[in-house]
């Protein structure tokens, strides 16, 4: 039997499978499928200081292969994360990974201290999230900036902390380097891409928020391309996602230097996907005498 | 519980056309039909889609489900290509349904493809409920018979083509000037459900809608099908708080 555990920044993983952050609640809404155990971990609701009601609607839009998301990160605050959710969800068998966003450096960091409490294993910082009209990507989109909040995230954040990075940057190697500099232990990539529909009849955008952010097949060889970047670039392990919907395109995200993958969107269209994939990683591995992850892990044979 | 299951379509019909086709399936899931209440909905996959679409349950079955729904787009287009026999990949039942009041006379209000989701619960309440159906016209009319079958029924169409001529405003009047309802029920356009809630405060008595909305997860966790609250700041999921609402509880 393949082994598929992997260690992350300290942290144990059954397998590489993670829920992406938006796309599974508090890890709650799901249960009727199957239990999280059989996830390698889940990245939460995206979650800031004090709560948010999130954007007016319509906050999604079809896209061929993808879709447009414009939730603009509605959650009920740290305070409720910890006092409310975490005590029904920990211990739950899978890894609990805490996703933090915030408007200021000092939002940011104060959420991120908040969040450090027991039954949580890791920190997944957004400084990537397109729909919220400050901060958010604002900070991802710049080197300097991406040092300061993970700097002064560092400073506060007692567990291991994930940045995850977003792809609307002209060089997302100089943004992961930052990153790292700045005292990251892993990088997650990519959120999602900044997108646009319009309806002709009523010259509306679709979104109320009138852009958003495109995930889903669409973008997967996006983010596999930045990934791979990424990965062969720095020290750190990087967490992909991005469009992963099949086995396959885990095995693809691995190979470009992914430790784990995360997924998120494919699970609107079938919400056992997440199961899916490990069960598909597990017999392909198996079927190709592969037993371990890191006979896998950015052993992709680029062309010279 | 909510299922996840392929299941085979027993019966196909193209019964009426509004602002498209609209199609009458029987899935056969005796397991899911054994859950559902009324004012649920299914989440369909669509094959080449992304999202799911959101049918609301319109009646069960010992042996299963039936949606009503109308071609609107891309996806409910492919959905009425397939055929009786073939298999449809059902996320069922979601959300939290209608609440039927033991005792109570009730008032469903339903308009357009609004009208499916209230059958149950006409079914349920049988002579104790009135159905008052608001249609376009007399081609976009659907499961009158199905409502007149179980309760008293009168139909509305906006040009007269079948039953009283004028909204489903029309309707109701003639339903209730011989029977006061103790709880209204309401499903359709916007337009539909105000009026549903000031007919409501009106008579003094209980309303629940059943909202609409674009969804992406169907199971809460996404947050995208959000529904402002009228008291205080915030949203809620229309998949899963909802469909149905208490009237006040809403805004429109």
């Amino acid at each position: 039997m393949a082994d598929l555990s992997v260690k992350i920044a300290g942290v144990e993983f059954k397998n590489p499978v993670i829920t992406a952050s938006g796309c599974f609640g508090f890890g709650e809404d799901y249960t009727d499928f199957y239990p999280v155990s059989r996830l390698g971990g889940m990245s939460l609701k995206g979650t800031t200081l004090d709560p948010r009601a999130g954007n007016p609607p319509v906050r999604i839009a079809e896209t061929p292969s993808g879709i447009l998301n414009s939730v603009g990160l509605q959650n009920p605050g740290v305070d409720a994360l910890v006092n409310d959710y975490l005590p029904r969800i920990k211990n739950s068998g899978t890894v609990v990974i805490a996703n933090i966003a915030g408007s200021t450096v000092e939002a940011c960091r104060d959420a991120v201290e908040k969040a450090c409490v027991d039954g949580i294993d890791m920190i997944e910082l957004n400084i990537s999230c397109p729909n919220v009209k400050e901060g958010g990507i604002a900070f991802g989109v710049r080197e300097e900036s991406v040092r300061q909040v993970v700097g002064e995230v560092r400073k506060v954040c007692t567990k291991p902390l994930i940045v995850k990075l977003s792809p609307n940057v002209t060089d997302i190697v100089a943004i992961a380097k930052a990153a790292q500099s700045a005292g990251a232990d892993a990088l997650s990539l990519i959120n999602t891409l900044l997108g646009m529909r319009i309806d002709i009849n009523s010259r509306r955008p679709v979104l109320h928020n009138n852009v958003g952010g495109l995930s889903g097949p669409a973008v997967f060889p996006v983010a596999l391309r930045m990934v791979w970047q990424v990965a062969k670039a720095i020290d750190i392990p990087v967490i992909g996602l991005g469009g992963i919907a099949t086995w396959k395109n885990a095995v693809e995200m691995l190979l470009a230097g992914a430790c784990a993958i995360q997924v998120g969107t494919a699970m609107f269209a079938d919400p056992m996907t997440p199961v899916n994939i490990v069960d598909g990683l597990e017999k392909w591995m198996d079927e190709n005498k592969i037993t371990s992850l890191q006979e896998i892990i950015g052993k992709v044979e680029v062309w010279g | 519980m909510i299922l996840n299951k392929s299941c085979k379509i027993t019966e196909k019909k193209l019964i009426a056309h509004g602002i498209g086709d609209i199609y009458s399936v029987w899935l056969n899931c005796p397991e899911i039909a054994a859950q559902v209440r009324p004012g649920q909905f299914a989440e369909i996959r669509c094959e080449g889609f992304m999202l799911r679409r959101p049918i609301s349950i319109c009646e069960v079955s010992a042996e299963g489900i039936r949606l009503v729904f109308e071609v609107r787009g891309e996806g409910t287009d492919w959905l009425a290509g397939v055929e009786e026999g073939a298999s449809l990949e059902v996320m069922a039942p979601l959300g939290n349904g209608f609440e039927p009041i033991e005792g109570a006379t009730a008032l469903l209000i339903g308009g357009g493809i609004g009208v499916p989701p209230l059958l149950e619960l006409a079914k349920s309440y049988k002579e104790n409920a009135m159905a008052a159906l608001g249609f376009k016209r007399a081609e976009a009319a659907v499961l009158t018979e199905d409502y007149s079958a179980n309760c008293e029924t009168v139909v509305a169409t906006e040009d007269g083509s079948l039953g009283e001529q004028g909204y489903v405003s029309a309707a109701v009047e003639k339903l209730i000037t011989e029977r006061k309802p103790s709880i209204i029920y309401a499903c359709g356009p916007t337009p539909l459900l105000k009026y549903a809630v000031a007919l409501a405060e009106k008579l003094g008595v209980r309303c629940q809608i059943s909202l609409e909305q674009r969804m992406g997860c169907g199971v809460g966790a996404c947050l995208v099908c959000a529904c402002k609250v009228k008291t205080g700041e915030g949203y809620k999921r229309v998949c899963k708080d909802g469909p149905v609402f208490e009237a006040g509880e809403v805004e429109l």
